[in-house]
């Protein structure tokens, strides 16, 4: 896969956006689903969320992406109050994507017609997608007709289409083979690189090791911990992570 | 947005069709006539019509139904001409100002038409209230149209004058279809059962079975056709006019010529007697 | 038969009448009932579950029923007399939308419903508002809609009770192929009637399967230009 010569010069210095969660609740039948006192992600990412199932991490990204209303608490973007325009300077790729029933090239152009580009241009930043994500012979194949890894890739095109300045990934690379995973793991590298924030869920610990510069350990909807990736995983400060980190960690 | 490909393929067809049929629907005047199905069925209209749309350039539209329908469609204004055959309606209609005037046209008549076996033993009598006695003693199957049309009355009119209660038989042997002639000719040979018809559909008829003709030539069997023009005083849309020449073309030697030269394997179906 | 077969020229208007009424009140069903089974599927207002029970209700309305409703407006002394369609295809065309609008509604409510189920985070995601996903749902559901038209389709084109008493089965202006074969069955004809009825299932066969191409090749071109 090439390196993408337009995308790498308009990330070029960017900095990337902060995102910053307080008092973050959504109780369910008297107990809490989602408890986050603070969450403050603005270092220069990628930020890897760990935990068990259930622990809150596909809450936790829709809350920070403004699909879901918490009960109590603020989401804010570069000290700004989650909105519209901020939304709109995000994109998210679900745990279970879900692609439109049309062409892969349709998928793509769906977001860049919101977008104030002519055909041409649109045509030619399909083009640069589906080159990145190594599906440059699919553009008119059937997107419900992709394999597991190429829809994945898609829907992380897709949402790299919106040229998004927060990316959130729910388990990404949940189901891919090595192959296809290093691929994907690539592409969020590069955007990381242009300027993109990551916040990535995953149950790999070798990948948030690989891509993490810092990693938050959910647990019961809190936040357990949450440094820098190197530090934590070398030396876990709670039970809780040690705990999860050797496997014996249920909710 | 909503499949552009096949939403504008169904359109186009649509559309196109539209104007096909459009045009091909732009005649002159037309009137509508209401009428009862023995005319249509029989083939009379279609016959005789061209006839009068050659001559005056006035379309006719037949709507064919029972003549209790007919009557309360006229009654409407859904309608220019009421051409049917129940003296005694038609006459009220007239009375009561839904009509301006009542003309006989032409006659033809009513047979009993039933199993071949003749259960009731009718075949060959010439008294068509004697005939009814009979199929009731034997409580032989019966196919009445059951539909309040000109027919109908007269079948009723033949029971009551046999004293039989018909009313207590519905369901057991006396069987109302609730129909056309057609459907309840349909009916009759299907179970096998008697049925008062006029001689017109019964002609026309494709599907007899083991049916035939038991009774005929009873003067109590002829049935009249009148003809009314819609009153325009109650209905300011009906078409006088080009009503009144149709209903003056059929009463006259044009119309009347027409109607008897108007025959089924050769036999003459319908006696004009416009002004006797 | 013969007659049938040989290309008669007044059956080939029957049959042509037959599919422009029919054809036309889908088109039209399908123009009311398309945004207003999209409206009751992602709009949230008071009465929006009773609303989508009467709809349910209404795709069994009787022909007869309708025939007669349309008959009592269009009818001279009727509310709508003075527009004279009675016994025109134009009122024929009415009794069909009546009958066939709440089929296309409910059956676009429906899948519209069930993809919004799949499609809504995803696409508030991407920066679609509720009212902009429409168009989106209706052209993502386009095959179960397609199904929604021939079932309207086939239950216009099927239809006798409705037709013959707004049309009046009036030869060569309202005379279509279901009212042809009532009229030959009451004829005796049946040889005919069954020949027609034999004609009748080739066209409904015909359209349906001249659409789902269409619509196949709709969605071969929708990739390259959606
Ligand atoms: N709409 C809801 N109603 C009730 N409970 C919910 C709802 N949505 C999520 N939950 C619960 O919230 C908890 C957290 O769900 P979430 O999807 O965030 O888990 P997760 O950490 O992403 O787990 P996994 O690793 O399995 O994806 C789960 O116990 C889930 O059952
Ligand atoms: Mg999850």
């Amino acid at each position: 896969m090439r390196e993408l010569p337009i995308l790498a010069e308009a990330g070029q210095g960017a900095s990337h956006a902060g995102i910053e969660a307080k008092g973050l609740r959504i109780g369910h039948n008297g107990g809490a689903l989602l408890d986050v006192a603070h969450l403050a992600l603005t270092g220069p990412g990628p930020t890897m969320i760990l935990g068990p199932n259930g622990a809150g991490k596909s809450l936790l990204l829709r809350c920070l992406h403004g699909l879901i209303a918490p009960d109590a608490g603020t989401v804010r973007q570069d000290g700004q109050k989650l909105g519209a325009a901020q939304r709109a300077r995000q994109a998210m790729v679900f745990q279970k994507p879900v692609l439109l029933r049309r062409s892969v090239a349709a998928n793509l152009d769906y977001v860049l017609r919101r977008r104030p580009l002519g055909r041409a241009a649109r045509k030619a930043r399909i083009a640069e997608l589906l080159a990145e994500g190594g599906l440059a012979g699919k553009a008119r194949q059937g997107a419900r007709s992709l394999s597991g890894g190429e829809a994945q890739r898609l829907a992380i095109l897709r949402a790299l289409a919106a040229e998004p300045r927060i990316l959130f990934l729910d388990e990404p690379t949940s189901a891919l083979d090595p192959a296809a995973t290093q691929a994907i793991e690539m592409m969020i590298l590069r955007a990381a690189r242009r300027g993109t924030r990551i916040v990535m869920v995953t149950h790999d610990i070798g990948q948030a090791r690989r891509l993490g510069h810092d990693v938050a350990i959910l647990h019961r909807g809190r936040v357990v911990e949450h440094g820098l990736a190197h530090d934590l995983f070398a030396a876990p400060q709670t039970d809780t992570t040690r705990r999860f980190l050797a496997g014996a960690l249920v909710i | 947005m909503i499949g552009r490909t096949f939403a504008a393929g169904l359109l186009a067809l649509g559309l196109g069709l539209g104007l096909g049929a459009g045009a091909a629907l732009a005649a002159d005047e037309f009137i509508v006539v209401q009428s009862t199905t023995s005319t249509q069925n029989s083939g009379l209209l279609d016959a005789i019509l061209p006839g009068f749309t050659e001559g005056s350039g006035i379309e006719v539209r037949v709507v064919a139904v029972g003549t209790g329908q007919a009557i309360k469609n006229a009654m409407n204004g859904d309608g220019d001409v009421l051409l049917v055959h129940a003296r005694a309606a038609e006459e009220k209609f007239v009375a009561d100002g839904w009509g301006v005037t009542r003309q006989d046209v032409m006659y033809n008549d009513f047979v009993l038409v039933g199993p071949s076996d003749d259960p009731a033993g009718v075949r060959g009598g010439q008294d068509i209230v004697a005939a009814f006695k009979a199929v009731a003693e034997a409580q032989a199957p019966f196919a009445s149209r059951g539909d309040d049309s000109g027919t109908h009355k007269a079948e009723l009119r033949h029971w009551s004058e046999a004293g039989v209660d018909v009313a207590a038989a519905s369901g057991a042997w006396y069987r109302e279809a609730g129909s056309g002639m057609g459907a309840t000719l349909n009916l009759a040979a299907g179970m096998g059962a008697y049925v008062l018809t006029d001689r017109a559909t019964w002609i026309a008829f494709g599907n007899k079975q083991g049916l035939e003709i038991l009774v005929e030539g009873d003067p109590a069997l002829f049935n009249q056709y009148g003809v009314i023009l819609v009153n325009p005083e109650k209905h300011p849309g009906v078409k006088a006019e080009a009503g009144q020449a149709f209903i003056d073309w059929l009463t006259g030697p044009e119309g009347q010529a027409a109607i008897a030269g108007f025959t089924v394997d050769g036999q003459q179906l319908f006696f004009p007697n416009a002004g006797s | 038969m013969s007659l049938i077969l040989g290309g008669d020229s007044e059956l080939w208007a029957i049959v042509l009448l037959s599919l422009h009424v029919s054809l036309m009140a889908v088109v039209i069903a399908a123009a009311i009932g398309m945004p207003l089974g999209a409206a009751l599927a992602v709009g949230r207002f008071p009465g929006r579950r009773a609303l989508i029970v009467l709809l349910n209700a209404l795709m069994g309305l009787p022909p007869v029923v309708v025939g007669l409703m349309v008959y009592l407006m269009l009818s001279r002394s009727g509310p709508l007399g003075v527009l004279e369609l009675l016994y025109t295809p134009g009122a024929m065309i009415i009794a069909q939308v009546v009958l066939v609008t709440p089929i296309i509604a409910a059956l676009t409510r429906q899948s519209v419903e069930t993809l919004d189920a799949e499609y809504s985070e995803q696409l508030r995601s991407l920066g679609v508002s509720r009212l902009a996903s429409v168009p989106t749902l209706l052209w993502d559901g386009r095959v179960a809609l397609l199904t929604a038209l021939l079932a309207g389709f086939g239950r216009a084109i099927a239809e006798v009770g409705a037709v013959i008493m707004v049309g009046g089965n009036i030869n060569h202006v309202t005379r279509v192929m279901t009212t042809t074969i009532a009229l030959e069955t009451s004829k005796g004809n049946l040889a005919m009637a069954l020949a027609l009825g034999a004609i009748l299932i080739g066209i409904a066969v015909t359209v349906t399967a001249a659409v789902s191409l269409l619509a196949a090749r709709g969605e071969r071109t929708g990739l390259r230009h959606a």
